[in-house]
């Protein structure tokens, strides 16, 4: 294990060093001597570092060597689906044919990758039941974003634009109220029932003429499928609402069943959940979303079309909500997201979630007793404990967290979703050998040993990482975001 | 079976066993019957590897990339010079396959990198703070728009014409479901009409967006902008579409903006026909609260070792829902990486110079078609685009230069303010010289171009 490292790149920097030799462009003569008048032109010099090749290789070598990856470790996280991330799919993503096309090209210079989006397109349809795609939302909160605006237009263009409210349930993602206020719309939150589900009497009290919708993960953050989704949809579109799929827990039910059989109108996918495309630290990612055929007029464009064997881009019509983004999309994410769907096949896609869905009740049996289970059923690809079961010295589920980082493990999620009070939520992936899960649920029931036998080291965790616990609080009230020099 | 699930068919048997259920079936039993797929995924069989590749170069055989060919295109994405090292880099695991670093214990690697960017941001922008979470310039521009709506409680924002279309569409969809009003500001001469903009702005605008320099290559009067937003109260939005132009031109903080927002892509990171790029947004320390997404802050560990943790967590949808500044819950964790590594290797001189050769590639580009005939549409100051009228039609200039091996600059026909229009049957180019164009590949675009007509 590499020792701490630490340098800032800025504190590694000594004048006369360069780390790029620019090439001779045979332009002679100083052109732009004087080009920009000097009240437009800059008269600071920015902080940047100046550092030769290796030494910017070495500072970014070391600072890779601080992290946790899917690579190098289980990173159990509930709701995010850290999964494999296929090798050939970085080699495809890199390719000069797709990373060097300029947005602006004509068509005919960009054939290859428009039938590609154009077939990730359908294939995403074919997973999720819905009639349309469009690939141009940059991250699942994006998609819900996008998502909710068709919503707001589709009660518009009806003559209903008071239809100004957004249900959500109290387990939800916080993107889903966010995404909801940021489309307009106010948001009312219904509590769950005390299984977990979305409680039915709540939903009917809640519905009425002012409704735009109901957001809803299936299954939800729980892990648990909503039995009851098809009375929910009735009772929603009776209501003139609309359906919104969040799509974050789409790992659980490929092949086995589709948002859009379930009477959804609005889909987004995460690729880089469920398509295995990499979260590299938190982005980028892309969020395409897929909508019913009564919304795909409501869609951002342009959509790809296909005419014979020519695919063209075409613009959006009156009723589109317009861009949510520059151009088309995460082009490099979708490539990685059509190449893992066509090395898994529709078998193996279903093999996928089942596999989650399968590895993830195995945890939760061996993980039950030690931990308190909340909701004691047949979970999808993710549960829910509620903490430790006996634990002394005030221990509490972040510190079992910290104490896994010791073990040689990413924590899972913690103290989400909100209505579990000490949250510890797991979802282990299809992507994780047997071993691979007995070692974690052996370190799991070590941890809830030691809160009982000697919380100390709980308390004190993590002590083998290379930085300890971090004051949040001094990071908060002091900030300091940028270098001081 | 999947070479990606490591789950054996005995281990199946002992797991489910665990489990106390005789199939995987049985764990399925909660989807209701009625809405249970019957048929399987109509996806076609797993591909090897092999395959997948012999596939997707058939694809990739039907794209003729602009990187590989003299490329005259800029209009918001740049053909501009990437370090090998960035690949290397980001193609390590430990950075590609983390998740947002909520355990700062094992992600310092990711969240030191993003406290560079920011101060890298910060400082090229000439602001206080920036964050490392925006998708694109477009929309990090049209979140800016909507932090100065909720900021002056106004509903009105001022958009200058020089925009590039597709930030002032995004732009348009975000208002619209906002409840804010964009109104466009007329340029004049292919810059921002100062006196126009002086007779727009009211008490009632939240906010004047400004791309500077602007969609037509032309370096914008910031500061007389900014002075004229502020004299009524709004707040100033900085755009740039071009992130290279901020090593030489004064910086939207000096400039008197109150939120500089971008896109990063000319900081090593591929067109990849449009995306994944990386926006950029920073303040003026007033603000900061009200930022939008993942911010990185500096603080120590029990040890009293200096690290990193996201910080200013308030102002997020995880703890506020409906409440946050904003709905985004990512960083653009990886590309704020590359764009960190090139500004590392380039450092100030490098980038200074990578603009300087730009620069002067452009202006010897504009003088060589001004000796062929070809005049420019516009005379002010300008970075490394420029526009220019043709005698003839733009289809005529862009299938001859395609025949010569060139990627010709963006037809303008219809993009230009109307005064501008060069007339029925004329056309306009706007075309990029980066660092990356030599003096060969300019002469060879204007004997092309005098070929056409």
């Amino acid at each position: 294990m590499a020792k701490h490292y630490d340098k800032l790149i800025f504190e590694i920097s000594s004048d006369g060093k360069e780390g790029y030799l620019l090439p001779d462009t045979g332009v002679e003569g100083d052109f732009s001597k004087d080009a920009i008048p000097e009240e437009l032109a800059r008269a600071d010099e920015p902080v940047l570092p100046r550092v030769s090749e290796p030494e910017a290789v070495r500072h970014f070598t070391r600072l890779s060597q601080e992290n946790y990856g899917v690579d190098g470790g289980f990173y159990p996280l509930g709701s995010c689906t850290m999964k494999y991330n296929p090798k050939i799919n970085e080699d495809a993503a890199a390719m000069e044919a797709f990373c060097g096309l300029h947005p602006c090209q004509p068509e005919s210079d960009a054939q290859g990758v428009l039938r590609l989006m154009y077939e990730l397109g359908e294939m995403l349809s074919e997973i999720t039941g819905m009639a349309q795609f469009s690939l141009q939302p940059a991250a699942g909160a994006h998609g819900e974003l996008s998502g909710l605006m068709i919503f707001k237009a589709w009660h518009e263009k009806n003559g209903q634009a008071d239809r100004k409210r957004i249900i959500v349930p109290d387990s939800s993602h916080g993107t889903n109220p966010a995404s909801a206020a940021e489309a307009g719309f106010e948001i009312v939150q219904i509590k769950s029932a005390a299984d977990g589900t979305v409680d039915i009497d709540a939903l009917a009290a809640a519905l009425d003429d002012k409704t735009a919708g109901l957001m809803l993960t299936n299954p939800n953050t729980l892990g648990l499928f909503e039995t009851r989704i098809g009375e929910i949809a009735d009772m929603v579109h009776s209501a003139g609402g609309l359906l919104y799929y969040d799509g974050a827990n789409m790992n659980a039910i490929m092949g086995y069943a589709r948002p859009g059989d379930m009477g959804f109108d609005v889909v987004h996918v995460n690729t880089h959940k469920t398509f295995s495309t990499p979260h590299g630290g938190g982005g980028p990612g892309a969020g395409p979303i897929g909508v019913s055929a009564a919304l795909a007029p409501y869609l951002p464009g342009p959509v790809v079309a296909r005419s014979g064997d020519f695919y063209t881009l075409e613009a959006a019509g009156e009723n589109s909500i317009g861009k949510v983004r520059s151009f088309y999309g995460s082009i490099g994410v979708l490539v990685r997201a059509w190449c893992y769907i066509k090395t898994m096949g529709g078998d193996g896609l279903k093999s996928a979630s089942e596999t989650a869905v399968l590895n993830a009740n195995y945890l939760k049996e061996l993980l039950k007793g030690k931990y308190k289970l909340p909701y004691d059923v047949v979970c999808k690809h993710e549960f829910v404990l509620d903490g430790l079961a006996e634990a002394q010295g005030g221990v509490r589920t972040l510190d079992v967290a910290k104490r896994l980082i010791d073990l040689g493990y990413h924590p899972p999620t913690i103290y989400f979703p909100l209505i579990v009070e000490n949250a510890i939520m797991i979802e282990p992936t299809e992507t994780e050998s047997l071993e691979t899960l007995d070692s974690f649920a052996e370190a799991m029931l070590r941890v809830a040993d030691e809160a009982v036998s000697c919380p100390d080291i709980l308390l004190e965790a993590p002590t083998t990482a290379l930085v300890r616990r971090i004051d949040e609080l001094k990071a908060a009230k002091e900030p300091v975001l940028v270098w001081q020099g | 079976m999947s070479v990606y699930i490591p789950i054996t068919p005995s281990d199946r048997a002992g797991m489910l066993e665990r489990i106390g259920v005789q199939s995987e079936a049985v764990l399925f039993e909660d989807i209701p019957e009625k809405i249970r797929l019957k048929e399987g995924l109509d996806l076609g069989k797993p591909m090897s590897e092999h395959e997948l590749m012999k596939e997707l170069g058939a694809l990739a055989a039907k794209n003729a990339p602009a990187s590989c060919r003299p490329c005259f295109l800029g209009a918001g994405a740049y053909d501009r010079l990437i370090p090998s090292v960035i690949r290397h880099m980001t193609s390590r695991s430990e950075f590609y396959t983390a998740y947002t670093p909520y355990q700062p214990e094992i992600s310092q690697g990711t969240l030191q990198a993003i406290f560079e960017f920011q101060t890298m941001i910060a400082s090229l922008t000439g602001m206080d703070v920036a964050n490392a979470s925006m998708y694109d310039g477009a929309s990090a521009c049209a979140e800016a728009v909507i932090m100065a709506a909720r900021q002056t409680r106004r509903g009105r924002v001022l958009v200058s014409e020089t925009l590039h279309p597709d930030t002032r569409r995004v732009i348009d969809t975000y208002a619209r479901f906002n409840s804010i009003e964009p109104v466009s500001v007329p340029a004049k001469q292919g810059v921002t009409d100062m006196e126009a903009l002086s007779s727009l702005v009211g008490d009632d605008v939240c906010g004047v967006v400004v791309q500077s320099p602007n969609f037509f290559g032309l370096i914008e009067d910031a500061a007389a902008a900014a002075d004229i937003t502020h004299g009524k109260g709004a707040l100033y939005i900085a755009y740039t579409s071009d992130a290279l132009s901020l090593a030489v031109l004064k910086s939207p903080g000096a400039s008197g903006a109150d939120i500089a927002v971008g896109e990063g892509q000319s900081f090593g990171i591929p067109m990849c026909y449009g995306g994944p790029w990386l926006g950029f947004m920073a303040v003026k320390a007033p603000l900061m609260r009200k930022l939008p997404g993942r911010i990185v802050g500096q603080s120590v560990d029990m040890d009293g070792k200096r690290s990193f943790v996201l910080t200013l967590q308030a102002r997020e949808q995880h703890i506020r829902r409906e409440k946050a500044t904003s709905n985004i819950c990512s960083n653009q964790g990886l590309n704020a990486l590359s764009a960190t590594i090139y500004l590392s290797l380039l450092g100030a001189d490098g980038l200074k110079e990578a603009a300087k050769r730009s620069m002067d590639g452009a202006r010897y580009l504009k003088a060589q078609l001004e000796a062929a005939g070809f005049k420019a549409l516009y005379s002010g100051p300008f970075f490394d685009e420029f526009a220019f009228a043709l005698p003839g039609d733009t289809a005529r200039a862009e299938a001859a230069l395609q025949a010569a091996g060139y990627v010709g600059g963006l037809a303008l026909d219809g993009l230009l303010p109307a005064a501008d229009a060069a007339g029925d049957g004329l056309g306009a180019m706007l075309v990029c010289v980066t660092e990356k164009r030599t003096r060969e590949e300019l002469d060879g675009f204007v004997s092309a171009l005098r070929a056409a007509y």
